[in-house]
C-alpha cells in the first residue's frame, strides 16, 4: 500500500538579501494512511515550510513530495489545512466560512447547509452559525477553521501549530476535541508543533526536527492506547517519554538511545 | 447633572466668522474685495430663489441649475473613473502579469497634472460636457486605481491560501477574497477621488464648459461679484463635504461585517 504522504530527500533553500539559507536539509519521512503524524521542532526549523509543501503552497528546491504516490500539483480540498492563525474570511459568517468549500464544488445548498450545521455542531459551535469571526474568541475561530476543512471530508489533514496561539486551558479543550473528531473520522494527519506534550498526546508517530537547517533527527512511535484524553498527560509513562524527547532535542549525544523502532 | 458637552469643533468656525463679520464692520477688509457675511447671504438667497422683481441677472434664481450641472459632471466622471479604476487596481494588485503590463504606464501618466490636460480635452471633446466629464474622470482615476492596487496587494496571504485550499478558482478568489479585503483601501481611494472630482469640475467649468458652479465662480469674478464668488466657494465646500459623507455611508453598507464588532 502506498504511503499517504511521502517526503523524499527534500531540500528547501531560500535566498534573502543575497544570503542563501537552507530551511530544510534532506528531509525524508512517510505518513501511512489514517495515521496521525506530528512534526516536532523549535521555531524556525522549517516545519511549517515542510507542511506548506505538502499542502501545495510551496515547492521543494530539490527532492519529492508525494501524496498517494503522486506529485503535488497545488493546493486541494483533499488536503485540508488548519493554519496557525485561524485565517477565516472576516466578511463571512461562521456558516458562510464553513460552506465556502462546498460552494466551490457547485454543490446544492440543500445538501451542504445541513452538513455545515452538522460540522458546526461537531466542533461545539451550535448557535454561532450567524456570527462573524470578529465576534468569536481565538479558540472558537480555530473550531471554525477545523469545521470548514472537515466539511470537505479531506483524506489528509494538515495542521500548522493550530493551537499555538491559544491559552493553555483552551488548547487542552481543542486537543481533546481534535482527538474525538480524529478517532472517529481517521484522516491521515500531519501536525506541526513545537509542544512536546501536544505531539505525544495526539500523534502515532513523532518526527523530531533539528533547528535550522531543518533535518529529521529522530522518528518515534507513540503507542499509548486510544481513545486518549488529556488525563494521559498526567501518567508517569507519558512524562517519562516527554523527558526523553526533551533530552533528545536538547542533546545530540543521546540520540542513539532513543531511536525509533522502524 | 448631565455634563455639558462642549462642541469643540464649532469654536474655530465661529471665531473665523466673527473675524470676517467684525473685519468688514470695522472696515479692516478692503471694500469691494471681501464682501460682508450679510452681502454674501443676500446674494446667495437671490441666486437661489430669484429676485422679487423680474431680473435678467445671471445670479437670480440660477443656483440650483448651476449646482445640478456641476454635481452631474462630478457624479458621471467619478462613476466612470470608479468603474474603470477599481477593477483595474484590483487586477494590478493581485496579478503580477497585469501589474507588469499596466502599472508602469499608470505611473507615467500620473504626474501629469489635471490642468495640463485641459488643452487636449478641449481640442478633443470641444466645449461640451464631455470635456468636463473627461477631466473629472481622469483626476479621480489615479487615487482610486492606486489605492485599489495597494489594497489588493496587501491581501493576507493566509486568506488566499485558505481559499485556494478550499478549491476556489482565481475568479472566485478575486471576487470573494481580494475585493472584500481591499475595501478599506478602495474606499480611501474613492474619498480622495471624489475630492479631486470637485477640483476637476471647477477647473473644467472655468475653462472648458460655460455652465455650472465653476463657470459662475469665474464669471462672477470678472464682473466683480465677490459676494457670488464667496457663495460659490461655500457651495463647493458644502458639496465636497456631503459627497465625502456619502462615500463613507456607502462604505458602511459595503462592509456589513464591520458593524458586528469584536466583543470578545
Amino acid at each position: 500500500m502506498t504511503s499517504a504522504i511521502q517526503v523524499h530527500d527534500v531540500w528547501k533553500r531560500f535566498t534573502r538579501a543575497g544570503r542563501t539559507i537552507d530551511a530544510l536539509q534532506s528531509i525524508s519521512l512517510t505518513v501511512e494512511p489514517q495515521r496521525f503524524a506530528a512534526v516536532l521542532g523549535p521555531s524556525g526549523c522549517g516545519k511549517s515550510t515542510l507542511l506548506n509543501m505538502v499542502a501545495g503552497f510551496d515547492q521543494p528546491t530539490s527532492g519529492q513530495v508525494l501524496v498517494n504516490g503522486a506529485v503535488i500539483a497545488g493546493p486541494s480540498p483533499t488536503r485540508g489545512v488548519v493554519f496557525q492563525e485561524p485565517a477565516l474570511f472576516p466578511w463571512y459568517t461562521v456558516l458562510d466560512n464553513v460552506t465556502f468549500g462546498p460552494k466551490q464544488q457547485n454543490r446544492r445548498a440543500a445538501e451542504y447547509i445541513p452538513l455545515a450545521e452538522h460540522y458546526i455542531e461537531q466542533v461545539g459551535l451550535k448557535g454561532f452559525a450567524k456570527h462573524y469571526p470578529a465576534e468569536l474568541s481565538g479558540g472558537m475561530k480555530q473550531r471554525v477553521g477545523l469545521a470548514r476543512v472537515l466539511i470537505m471530508q479531506p483524506e489528509i489533514l494538515l495542521m500548522d501549530e493550530p493551537f499555538g496561539a491559544l491559552d493553555a486551558q483552551t488548547r487542552g479543550l481543542m486537543q481533546e476535541l481534535l482527538l474525538t473528531v480524529w478517532e472517529r473520522l481517521r484522516q491521515t494527519v500531519l501536525f506541526v508543533t513545537h509542544d512536546i506534550e501536544e505531539a505525544l498526546l495526539l500523534a502515532d508517530t513523532i518526527h523530531v526536527m533539528t533547528a535550522r537547517p531543518g533535518r529529521v533527527k529522530r522518528s518515534l512511535i507513540v503507542d499509548f492506547p486510544r481513545p486518549r484524553s488529556l488525563d494521559l498527560t498526567a501518567s508517569p509513562e507519558f512524562n517519562q517519554i516527554k523527558r526523553q524527547i526533551r533530552d533528545l532535542i536538547r542533546d545530540e549525544a543521546i540520540r542513539a538511545e532513543h531511536a525509533a523502532p522502524d | 447633572m448631565p455634563a455639558r458637552k462642549t462642541p469643540r469643533f464649532l469654536l474655530l468656525p465661529v471665531l473665523l466668522f466673527i473675524i470676517w463679520q467684525g473685519g468688514t464692520w470695522l472696515g479692516w477688509m478692503p471694500q469691494g474685495i471681501v464682501p460682508s457675511p450679510e452681502a454674501v447671504a443676500r446674494a446667495w438667497y437671490v441666486w437661489i430663489v430669484g429676485a422679487s422683481t423680474h431680473s435678467l441677472s445671471p445670479y437670480s434664481g440660477t443656483w440650483v441649475v448651476a449646482t445640478l450641472n456641476s454635481t452631474e459632471r462630478v457624479l458621471e466622471g467619478f462613476l466612470v473613473a470608479s468603474a474603470i479604476a477599481v477593477p483595474l487596481g484590483l487586477m494590478i494588485g493581485w496579478n503580477r502579469r497585469t501589474a507588469e503590463y499596466i502599472d508602469p504606464t499608470i505611473q507615467l501618466f500620473r504626474p501629469v497634472p489635471i490642468t495640463a490636460w485641459i488643452p487636449f480635452a478641449l481640442a478633443f471633446f470641444g466645449i461640451y460636457n464631455a470635456s468636463a466629464i473627461f477631466l473629472v474622470a481622469l483626476g479621480a482615476f489615479f487615487p482610486i486605481v492606486i489605492n485599489a492596487t495597494h489594497g489588493a496587494r496587501n491581501t493576507d496571504i493566509l486568506l488566499l491560501r485558505a481559499a485556494r485550499m478550499l478549491g476556489a478558482k482565481p475568479a472566485v478568489v478575486l471576487r470573494s477574497i481580494v475585493l472584500p479585503s481591499a475595501l478599506p483601501a478602495i474606499f480611501t481611494g474613492l474619498r480622495l477621488g471624489i475630492g479631486v472630482s470637485w477640483t476637476a469640475v471647477i477647473i473644467s467649468e472655468m475653462v472648458a464648459v460655460k455652465s455650472g458652479l465653476g463657470y459662475a465662480l469665474w464669471d462672477a469674478y470678472y464682473v466683480g461679484r465677490m459676494d457670488i464668488c464667496v457663495a460659490t466657494m461655500i457651495s463647493f465646500g458644502l458639496f465636497g463635504f456631503l459627497s465625502d459623507r456619502l462615500v463613507l455611508l456607502i462604505w458602511r453598507f459595503a462592509e456589513p461585517w464591520r458593524r458586528h464588532g469584536a466583543q470578545h
